[in-house]
């Protein structure tokens, strides 16, 4: 039971991290149905720049409290313009030139993007992972067992609190976006019918970049998530993160927002469960059979729309 | 007002189909007879395409029975039935509102995936085929022979070897019915096949339906909204209104339906309402 | 002169110096967030953590090149009035084009089979361009499987090298544990890749196009894992070694004297065994590539077009889409499966680590690029993307980066790949090329 609990903590972490990727892919499927193969590496490049700004700030444990946070907020704020600096300028430079186009090429594009951005980042920072020390340390103690094997003490670390509330408090801000903001309005209308929203005024092109830059905004909160959670980081990092996080997409219903983000937390509690439980060498196994399984029992997801063919 | 058909080749019984709110086939009943052209008629969105799309298993109907009967007493219920398999075993052809045709193949290629089924058997499955039998070449000459009978009688025997999608708008419609014909049908189905062409292509669909009905022994059933071609070719016609049948019988009987008037014959708006008044006012007293 | 003749002397006439100006801060500022990030500093490993070293320099000269680079384009290129953009082709001249490219194809492809069968020969051909050919040669190969996968059925597969890896594996271990010699093991691994096709294929092929591409990703991946993993038996990451090399049809390639040498009256050469190679996977192309031309024109190969071109239409026809998609499916991952034992027998040695994504990419960028259902555009592609590769070998560390940026550029400028014609499978009268512009790419398009 303790040990349930335990990681049913560490699966809820983890699934906030997959949700605000997820995030990314379900809006950008939603708006012109393609699969940003490339988003992954975006959360990627995100870790490293958060790894980077934390560097130039020499923000260790020992600083204190305050300056942590405020020091953080930089280090998130860096993180989620330079992301969205990279997903805007490759929308603009591999995407859309194609759109309109067949299916296949703009998915081959961000195939190509996706490459790009792991072998940049391999050669302008190096191969090897990057490991940091940890930052935010302590946590609470929810309960402890005693019994004839020892004591297991069931633990929230401060991190995964921070994780889950940083977490909850995006996906409101961006929720209120979507509902509230004209951009949002654009959004939906464009997620409808892109020909009549452009007849109606709604400028397609920005509100497509704007989704782009939105996503990409919230996979380099993921990024430095993941990166003070594990504290180790590679170039490779995002091509797992992201199919494990397209799942979420799917499994939540691609094209809902807060699909994504259950999504998320499924993928991520089987995940932690099937490591716990199971085997840890096929927890990603279990996370892609997940995604098959998902397809073909429940393609249109959680809590998304079925889809009727028209014929 | 249920006109009975003695030798059906489709009846429709109780079709319900419904699309979460929205009722769209509303306890449809009707026989399509053997040698017969069957016009369905309504207004748009009465639910005559959602009929065709039930009938040929697109859609999974919500409620009903739909049966086709062949020659030989053979009976195939159509609702139970995987979508491919109504072309292929209960030999219900169709056509698409929005035409459908592999506009990269060509014409002739078109025809010949028409004949998929009897081309796969004569190729034992491929692995007769790949090694060249002789069974396969004799088949794929008859397949060949059949796609230029029907390239012939709809006339796109010059353009056998352009690209589907080249073709003027009225020659793929006519190439949609070609390859329809193709799968050697019982029963037609065609989805405003007149949409969009001018007089004198209309003609000739006419004359190609005719000459469909009569030569090929093949039933038709269309949905059409031009009241010449309807009232001019068809054996009995279907008046569908908001899913529900509204009338049903000769071209006649049709013509003189206050009922058809109002909701389709082009009455204004205001006149409806006095019509339908009059019914009632008729009906009860 | 008027004003259009000026424009045209000179392109740069008509530029809205403003715009231009605007146009180039931008750029200026992305760069530098861009480069600026992640160029001027990188992370380092020092005493206790981690520290920053700076490339202020070369961050400069790059977000410098890539304003100049936009500037050149500015005045050279987008300058043109927009007139002279794309010049509209008449229709007409568009057939003649698409005529002209199937006679230069057809030259092209005995040209290409002549070379390649006296490739060996050639003087100047030395143990390296013999074993760049059979590289060359096995991605063809593999891009003529996928291409009935991608190309003809147009489903998409991103999960293709699985079926490779379930070839060379099979070879692997069927002659590890049974002993089995090359020659057996290569239909059986052809069919043991089309088994698993089906087997995946039954659940994953309903869904749409690009849900496909994911699932065949995990598939491709969910195999990987397994043979990473599965340490007794596939030898997990250090791979299984010492697959027996492939016999002259039994006749050993050694010294001895039931060797090959002797027995055909030459003297030993190690090259001989190569050279053998290279005819072997020659020969499993060519085969590959035969049957693909065979299926065309069968029933099934038209219902893979068709299937590609219209779903709905097929299953109005009667045909069973399910079993039209499995069996694209298996034929597409039995070829992979005999490219996989060819791979196994000549390395001798192989790992989970030859079977990753990059690999089932590069074979779809293959296909893709050089026209979706084009088979000599698959040669093209491949000795292009092989042969490119290959200039950048001393750019190790660029090469991916290049190959990535290459995937990119050539998709923008030709999305429908190099060679995008189409040969109708059976024709009444002539046959005519068909325009790229008719024919789809499959799911949704
Ligand atoms: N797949 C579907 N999902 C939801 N509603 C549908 C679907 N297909 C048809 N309808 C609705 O059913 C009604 C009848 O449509 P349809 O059969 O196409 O009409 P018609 O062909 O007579 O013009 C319309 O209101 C249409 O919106
Ligand atoms: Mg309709």
């Amino acid at each position: 039971m303790e040990y349930f609990l335990q990681q049913l903590i560490n699966g809820i972490t983890l699934g906030s991290i997959y949700g605000l990727i997820a995030i990314g892919y379900t809006m950008v499927y939603g708006i012109i149905g393609m699969i940003n193969f490339a988003h992954g590496d975006i959360f990627m490049v995100g870790s490293f720049v958060a790894l980077i700004v934390i560097t130039a700030l020499g923000l260790t444990i020992s600083t204190g409290l305050g300056l942590t946070i405020l020091a953080l907020i930089l280090v998130l704020v860096t993180a989620m313009v330079i992301a969205s600096v990279f997903g805007w300028t490759i929308e603009r430079m591999a995407y859309r030139p194609l759109r309109g186009s067949f299916r296949l090429a703009p998915l081959i594009t961000a195939i190509g993007i996706s490459i790009v951005l792991q072998n940049y980042i391999q050669i302008t920072q190096g191969a090897r992972v990057k490991p940091l020390q940890p930052i935010i340390s302590g946590g609470y103690t929810i309960m402890t067992r005693v019994d004839t094997n020892g004591e297991f003490a069931v633990q929230i670390s401060n991190m995964q609190i921070m994780i889950i509330v940083v977490t909850v408090i995006l996906m409101t801000i961006f929720s209120l976006i979507i509902a509230k903001t004209s951009l949002g309005r654009a959004q939906r209308a464009c997620e409808q019918d892109r020909k009549m929203a452009s007849l109606l005024g709604i400028n397609v092109d920005r509100t497509i970049s704007m989704t782009f830059v939105m996503g990409a905004a919230l996979a380099a909160v993921a990024g430095l998530m993941f990166l003070l959670y594990y504290g180790v980081i590679d170039f490779f990092i995002g091509f797992v993160a992201g199919v494990k996080a397209f799942t979420a997409a799917v499994l939540g219903g691609i094209g809902s927002l807060p699909g994504a983000m259950l999504g998320g937390l499924v993928i991520g509690l089987i995940e932690t469960f099937w490591s716990a439980y199971f085997s840890i060498e096929y927890k990603d196994v279990a996370a892609f059979s997940m995604l098959a399984i998902v397809l073909i029992f429940l393609p249109q997801g959680l809590l998304g729309k079925p889809e009727v063919e028209k014929v | 007002m249920i006109a009975k058909i003695d030798d059906a080749v489709l009846t429709v019984e109780h079709l319900n189909m419904r699309f979460g709110g929205l009722l769209a086939v509303d306890n449809l009943s009707f026989d399509v007879g053997r040698k017969d052209i069957t016009a369905l008629i309504g207004p748009n969105g009465a639910g005559k395409t959602t009929v065709f799309n039930c009938i040929t298993g697109f859609y999974k109907p919500t409620e009903g029975r739909i049966t086709t009967h062949h020659e030989d007493g053979k009976k195939f219920l159509l609702e139970r039935m995987d979508d491919f398999k109504i072309p292929k075993i209960a030999k219900v052809a169709r056509t698409f509102q929005n035409i459908r045709l592999f506009s990269g193949m060509t014409v002739l290629e078109n025809l010949m995936v028409g004949q998929h089924n009897p081309l796969m058997v004569a190729s034992n499955y491929t692995f007769g085929g790949i090694f060249g039998l002789k069974t396969y070449k004799t088949a794929e000459k008859k397949a060949m022979d059949l796609a230029k009978y029907w390239m012939d009688q709809t006339r796109l025997t010059a353009r056998a070897d352009d690209a589907a999608g080249d073709l003027p708008y009225g020659d793929q419609r006519k190439l949609e019915i070609a390859r329809a014909m193709c799968t050697n049908p019982k029963l037609l189905c065609l989805d405003e096949p007149a949409a969009g062409l001018n007089p004198r292509e209309s003609e000739d669909l006419n004359k190609l339906l005719m000459f469909i009905r009569k030569e090929r022994e093949t039933g038709i059933l269309l949905i059409e909204h031009d009241m010449n071609v309807v009232m001019g070719i068809s054996d009995h016609i279907v008046v569908l209104d908001y899913g529900k049948k509204i009338a049903d019988g000769t071209p006649e009987e049709i013509r003189s339906d206050p009922k058809v008037i109002a909701a389709y014959l082009g009455v204004d708006d205001e006149e409806i309402e006095t019509v339908e008044q009059e019914i009632e006012e008729g009906v009860s007293s | 002169m008027t004003d259009e003749t000026i424009k045209e002397a000179n392109p740069g006439w008509h530029l809205d110096a403003g715009k231009v100006a605007k146009d180039l801060v931008v750029t200026a500022l992305l760069a530098t967030a861009i480069f600026g990030s992640t160029i001027a500093y990188k992370t380092v490993s020092a005493e206790g953590g981690l520290a920053l070293e700076t490339r202020y320099d070369i961050a400069f000269y790059i977000i410098a090149a890539v304003v100049v680079g936009r500037l050149i384009l500015w005045l050279a290129v987008w300058s043109r009035p927009s007139g002279h953009r794309s010049p509209v082709m008449p229709a007409n001249m568009k057939a003649s084009i698409a005529f002209l490219t199937t006679k230069i194809g057809k030259g092209f492809a005995t040209t290409m089979l002549l070379i390649a069968l006296v490739f060996p020969f050639l003087p100047f051909t030395d143990r390296y361009l013999l074993d760049l050919g059979i590289l060359v040669l096995t991605y063809v190969m593999l891009g003529w499987g996928l291409n009935i996968v991608v190309g003809l059925a147009g489903l998409l597969d991103l999960g293709y090298v699985a079926f490779y890896a379930i070839g060379a594996y099979s070879y692997a271990l069927l002659a590890q544990y049974f002993g089995l010699s090359f020659w057996i093991c290569l239909p059986l691994a052809g069919i043991l890749a089309a088994f698993w096709g089906i087997i995946l294929g039954f659940p994953v092929l309903r869904l749409r196009g690009d849900y496909l591409a994911i699932v065949t990703l995990a598939f491709g991946e969910i195999i990987r894992v397994v043979l990473l993993n599965w340490y007794w038996f596939t030898g997990g990451p250090d791979g299984l070694s010492g697959i027996p090399r492939p016999s002259f049809f039994g006749i050993d390639f050694n010294r001895s004297e039931s060797g090959f040498a002797h027995i055909f009256g030459l003297e030993y050469s190690s090259s001989h065994r190569i050279v053998f190679l290279y005819f072997l996977i020659l020969a499993l192309a060519l085969l590959t590539n035969f049957v693909t031309n065979r299926l065309r024109r069968l029933p099934i190969g038209r219902a893979w077009e068709a299937l590609r071109e219209d779903e709905i239409a097929c299953r109005s026809l009667g045909l069973n889409t399910t079993t039209v998609k499995l069996t694209a499916f298996a034929t597409g991952g039995m070829f992979a499966g005999f490219a996989g034992s060819f791979f196994a027998t000549r390395q001798g040695f192989i790992s989970p680590e030859s079977f990753t994504f990059i690999e089932s990419a590069l074979i779809l960028a293959i296909v893709v690029l050089g026209g979706m259902g084009s088979q000599i555009g698959v040669v093209i592609a491949a000795i292009v993307m092989i042969g490119g590769f290959e200039i950048f070998r001393e750019a190790e560390q660029y090469r991916m980066l290049i190959f990535g940026l290459a995937m990119v550029f050539i998709m923008i400028w030709r999305p429908r790949g190099l060679i995008s014609t189409r040969i109708p499978s059976i024709f009444l009268k002539e046959k005519k090329a068909v325009s790229s512009d008719m024919v789809s790419q499959g799911e949704g398009h």
